[in-house]
């Protein structure tokens, strides 16, 4: 149900700049006013979110510890899985925030009858969701060449290597398969077969399909659609890219403007799904790229116990103090010589 | 009351991992007879002044709640995200990849889907996004939002006392969203209706005013230890006189009070006693601070914090310089993260240092409490102990790693440590049952109770599953560990699902192998009254030749009894 | 209520837009550069149309090359029915004569290089 809320509301998304581009002609609207509005949204709502986070205090000092303790010297202690100093934290959530560090962990349950319960290893999740983020900051690097001028050689760098193989996307011609121009960007193909991937995982494991909301199909379909319409402007359509660029670089500077030439539909498609991706980010689960670094059992030192952590909300709480205690009992205390602070 | 516990086979042929096909927003849990705990006692729960005490029953359908209670738990979720940025990000970040789905004991052992992490915690993120997130509050279902109603409350008493505050599923989450947490204030939440279960609301009133949660008052304190040192002197052969509440004591001792009342708990109780009598340790009991557990844990971190509070202030009015504590879990898991935040600095203590080996623990220099297992390990690494671990030998052991040192702590190397110098059989259980993944013993975060046997069984069945591997692979027939709760807890789940393997502290296999000076012929039973030679004959072992009787004998003992 | 590790979290926040909005603070106040080709002044048509030049010239010239290399195939009859010699030196080369102010205008704006100049040389650059 929520699956196909999901994909009419990304189908609808598509139509949308569609209808308006080619029907009603509001170029300015998607092509200007949209992806200002999705921009803004997405910096202030994501900076919102994650200020609001700070003003809720970490009250207690709780890293999960994944590993021996700092404790006796001559026992070694794990820093990176039980950090005990800041740069073994630091070090904990580059692991964390980079390789995925405790979906690595990952196992998969298995029950037999015995009953017999055993833990295979599980590292495709781990996989694919690595595959999926890294191919995505890459394809988002090289869109930096539509918005910076000239492109720094960074990004030239990263699409160089994103096109290692120096070979075209083979696509159906009338000989059969044709390896085309431009080089094959592999972090667009990998973006769309691991979100694919991670997309079939929600629909084939039974229990993930049963935990899975709108909130879950919804973005993964967006981004499956925006990796396509991507996809077929670079390597099918092909897009006018030097007018596409015009546009883009009027709106990082501030200046507006619709160039003169002609820009095909898809990249209105693109960029208006592209902008709902921007402007949802905020209000969604995805917002899980601020709040990694914010869980309070992956980046704290797990050193309570050599140094005091505040509570700033420390309650005032109402204690049994010993005297009221040996007002209670002095009497059974002093028959079984239990010293007390008053006799009688 | 309490129907017949299905049989082991019985529970293993009927579990399934398969989810139903309705949506889980359609289901309701049913309060069926050993799958739940008891409520609190309402003079229990007025005793810690807790609000809307009265008699009321699960399976009932009006559970009485108080007139204002959407209110109260609106207000409570919304204190409380402003209070714990835990639970606030928490609330807001999981993405739902399902990687912690399969590692909770409760789902493996009753395959219900809503005892996957991840849809416990929705249990309360579908409430957040419902009643507080636009479009949860516009899309409702679709967006994974409903609103609060008694059937949510309902669903929330079920879950949350069938969760354990384990934190395995945190281990493997990756934004390490930790599942007790939300249990944790989820249990605060159900507290400010009056729902409470009796095994923890019983235990915190008694704790709070007759300071132990088994509600042994001063008295019966001391004489349930001199009991054990009755005990003790019998099979071990020497004469051991404590001290209670000792003013000027170097060391005040704490540890569970659940060690110094039942089996096997008592044999670790025993074993600290003889431990600290070798090393002629200047120490003390307080019947005041005669808890080390903290049931408040389990209530409200308020409550937490009136429970813990005794251990400072006792070992401020008896000027001790340091605190020892005994084997636990969620003590150590108090005592580590919570203690020193709540009721610190403990300005009155000094650096803990071992009058034995002069070790100062730096890594306790603001708590300044120390594990009984860190202190033992630095005696055993000095050479201070004694040992001769082939009187373990009919012992074939593996180690339990308990879930708050473990994930709560980082307390893996230090039994191990001390338990290789104790035994000579140790095997370890399946990596991914050990250490930072270790099964919980499925009775955690007072959830031991006697009513809901069925639901402990089921909860324990990845550890002792685990267990049987080791049982069938290397014979293992004891399963050692350091915390109160699995002594009580996984002596019946052995029972249940590996007869064959019995369970014992850490402490009492070191008590075990030391060889006590002046020890005399009765060393031949060991603590639990066994004669030593007849469980090395069942295991096909030479006998241990002990040192002949004197003049005096056992006979000199007994008099000086009394 | 002191939260402190609040400094901490709005530098945070503060890299985070630093690096989101990093080509804004590159572009602001800038006028938008814009390639400036200048096309041959004596010629009015290419092979193909203007349109599908300016998106497809690149796959274009790749099929020029596989016609030529491999089946020795220089004949290009184009839309308006002119045959040309499928050849980048012989026939682009002639008219757009200059790189710098013909290719290397579109690429360099959209960062794009273009593995032409692995194997052809162009001729001024040769000297």
């Amino acid at each position: 149900m929520s699956f196909i809320f999901s994909l009419v509301a990304v189908t609808v998304l598509v139509l949308v700049p569609l209808v308006g581009v080619t029907v009603a002609d509001l170029r300015w609207l998607f092509g200007v006013v949209v992806p200002y509005a999705a921009v803004a949204t997405f910096l202030i709502g994501v900076s919102y979110r994650v200020l609001k986070w700070s003003n809720s205090p970490v009250p207690f000092r709780i890293p999960t510890t994944c590993g021996q303790a700092k404790g006796l010297p001559w026992i070694k202690t794990n820093k990176l899985d039980n950090p005990c100093s800041l740069p073994a934290v630091i070090g904990r959530m580059f692991l964390e925030v980079f390789l995925f560090r405790s979906l690595f962990r990952n196992t998969r349950m298995e029950y037999h009858q015995g009953p017999k319960v055993r833990y295979g290893s599980s590292k495709w999740l781990w996989l694919f969701g690595l595959l999926f983020h890294y191919s995505f900051l890459v394809v988002l690097i090289r869109h930096l060449r539509f918005f910076t001028e000239p492109v720094p050689m960074w990004v030239q760098i990263v699409e160089h290597i994103d096109t290692f193989f120096e070979m075209g996307l083979p696509l159906p011609g009338p000989d059969g398969l044709y390896v085309g121009l431009p080089l094959l960007a592999q972090s667009g193909v990998i973006l769309l077969a691991a979100a694919t991937l991670l997309f079939l995982r929600r629909v084939v494991i039974a229990q993930v399909r049963y935990i899975s909301i709108a909130g879950d199909w919804f973005p993964l379909l967006l981004i499956i659609f925006i990796a396509k319409t991507g996809i077929i402007m670079r390597y099918v359509l092909k897009v006018d890219v030097v007018t596409v660029k015009k546009l883009t670089m009027s709106l990082v500077a501030l200046k507006p403007e619709l160039p003169a030439d002609p820009i095909s539909f898809m990249f209105y498609i693109h960029i208006f799904l592209v902008s709902f991706l921007f402007a949802y980010f905020p209000f969604s689960k995805l917002m899980h790229l601020g709040g990694v670094w914010l869980s309070p059992t992956r980046n704290l030192v797990n050193n309570s116990r050599e140094k005091r952590h505040i509570n700033p909300w420390n309650p005032e709480v109402k204690f049994h103090t010993y005297a009221e205690y040996e007002d209670d009992f002095r009497e059974q205390m002093i028959e079984a010589g239990i010293p007390v602070e008053k006799e009688a | 009351m309490a129907t017949q516990t299905p049989k082991p086979q019985e529970i293993a042929k009927g579990l399934s991992h398969q989810p139903p096909s309705e949506n889980w927003m359609d289901t309701k849990p049913e309060f069926r007879s050993g799958m739940y705990c008891h409520p609190v006692k309402v003079a229990s729960l007025e005793g810690m002044g807790g609000a809307f005490a009265r008699e009321w029953n699960p399976t009932e359908a009006d559970w009485k709640l108080p007139a204002d209670w959407k209110g109260i738990v609106k207000d409570g979720l919304k204190d409380r995200l402003r209070r714990f940025r835990s639970f606030q990000v928490f609330m807001d970040i999981c993405v739902r990849c399902g990687a912690c789905a399969d590692k909770c004991h409760f789902f493996i052992g009753t395959g219900d889907p809503k005892n996957m992490p991840v849809l416990r915690a929705e249990l309360i993120r579908s409430i957040y996004r419902g009643e507080f997130r636009t479009a949860g509050k516009i899309l409702g279902k679709l967006a994974g939002g409903r609103k609060l109603t008694e059937e949510v409350i309902k669903e929330w008493f079920y879950y949350f006392f069938q969760c354990t505050e384990c934190r395995r599923c945190s281990v493997f989450c990756p934004y390490g969203i930790d599942t007790a947490e939300i249990t944790i204030i989820a249990r605060e939440i159900l507290n400010l209706l009056g729902l409470q279960i009796d095994w923890i609301g019983t235990p915190v009133n008694a704790c709070y005013h007759v300071g132990n949660h088994l509600g042994l008052k001063p008295h019966t304190f001391k004489e349930n230890i001199e009991y054990l040192l009755g005990d003790i002197e019998e099979n071990v052969g020497i004469t051991i006189e404590p001290s209670f509440n000792r003013k000027g004591a170097e060391i005040l001792f704490v540890t569970p009070s659940g060690d110094v009342f039942a089996d096997p708990g008592i044999f670790t109780c025993m074993s600290y006693l003889i431990l600290f009598e070798y090393l002629g340790l200047d120490y003390t009991w307080s019947t005041y601070a005669s808890e080390g557990g903290n049931f408040g844990f389990f209530t409200s971190n308020e409550t937490m914090k009136r429970l813990n509070y005794k251990m400072y202030a006792e070992s401020k009015r008896l000027g001790v310089k340091w605190i020892l504590g005994g084997e636990c879990g969620h003590m150590w898991r108090v005592v580590h993260q919570y203690m020193d935040t709540m009721n610190g600095p403990a300005d009155h203590l000094e650096v803990p240092r071992s009058p034995i080996t002069g070790t100062v623990f730096e890594n306790a220099k603001s708590t300044k409490m120390v594990h009984v297992t860190e202190f033992t390990a630095d005696l055993i690494k000095n050479g201070k102990l004694n040992l001769d671990k082939s009187r373990n030998d009919h012992y074939t052991v593996t180690w339990h790693d308990s879930c708050n040192t473990s994930r709560g702590f980082g307390f893996l190397e230090e039994p191990r440590y001390v338990l290789r110098n104790v035994v000579n059989n140790f095997y370890e259980m399946p990596d991914q049952t050990i250490r930072e993944q270790t099964f919980c013993c499925g009775s955690g975060s007072g959830l031991n109770a006697g009513e809901n046997l069925e639901q402990r069984f089921r909860g324990g069945l990845p550890r002792a599953n685990a267990v049987q591997f080791v049982h069938e692979k290397h014979g293992v027939n004891m399963l050692a560990n350091i915390c109160a709760i699995d002594r009580a807890a996984l002596k019946p789940l052995m029972d249940y699902w590996v007869p064959a393997v019995n369970v014992c502290g850490l402490s009492e296999l070191v008590a075990n192998a030391l060889v006590i000076p002046g020890e005399k012929a009765a060393r031949s039973t060991n603590l639990r009254g066994e004669e030593i030679n007849d469980l090395r004959e069942e295991a096909g072992l030479e006998p241990i030749e002990w040192p002949e009787e004197d003049e005096e004998g056992g006979e000199a003992g007994e008099e000086g009894e009394e | 209520m002191k939260i402190y590790d609040k400094p901490v979290i709005v530098i945070g926040v503060l890299i985070f837009l630093a690096i989101f909005a990093f080509p804004l603070w590159t572009a602001l106040g800038t006028t938008p550069p814009q390639p400036k080709v200048e096309l041959p002044k004596d010629m009015k048509e290419c092979v193909a149309p203007t349109e599908y030049m300016k998106s497809s010239h690149m796959q274009l010239l790749n099929e020029w090359r596989d016609s030529v290399v491999r089946d020795g195939n220089r004949v290009w009859v184009s839309h308006t029915g002119k045959q040309y010699n499928m050849s980048l030196t012989n026939e682009c080369l002639r008219c757009h004569n200059e790189k710098s102010k013909f290719c290397d205008q579109c690429h360099n704006y959209v960062g794009v290089v273009p593995f032409c100049w692995d194997c052809h040389t162009y001729p001024k650059e040769a000297k």
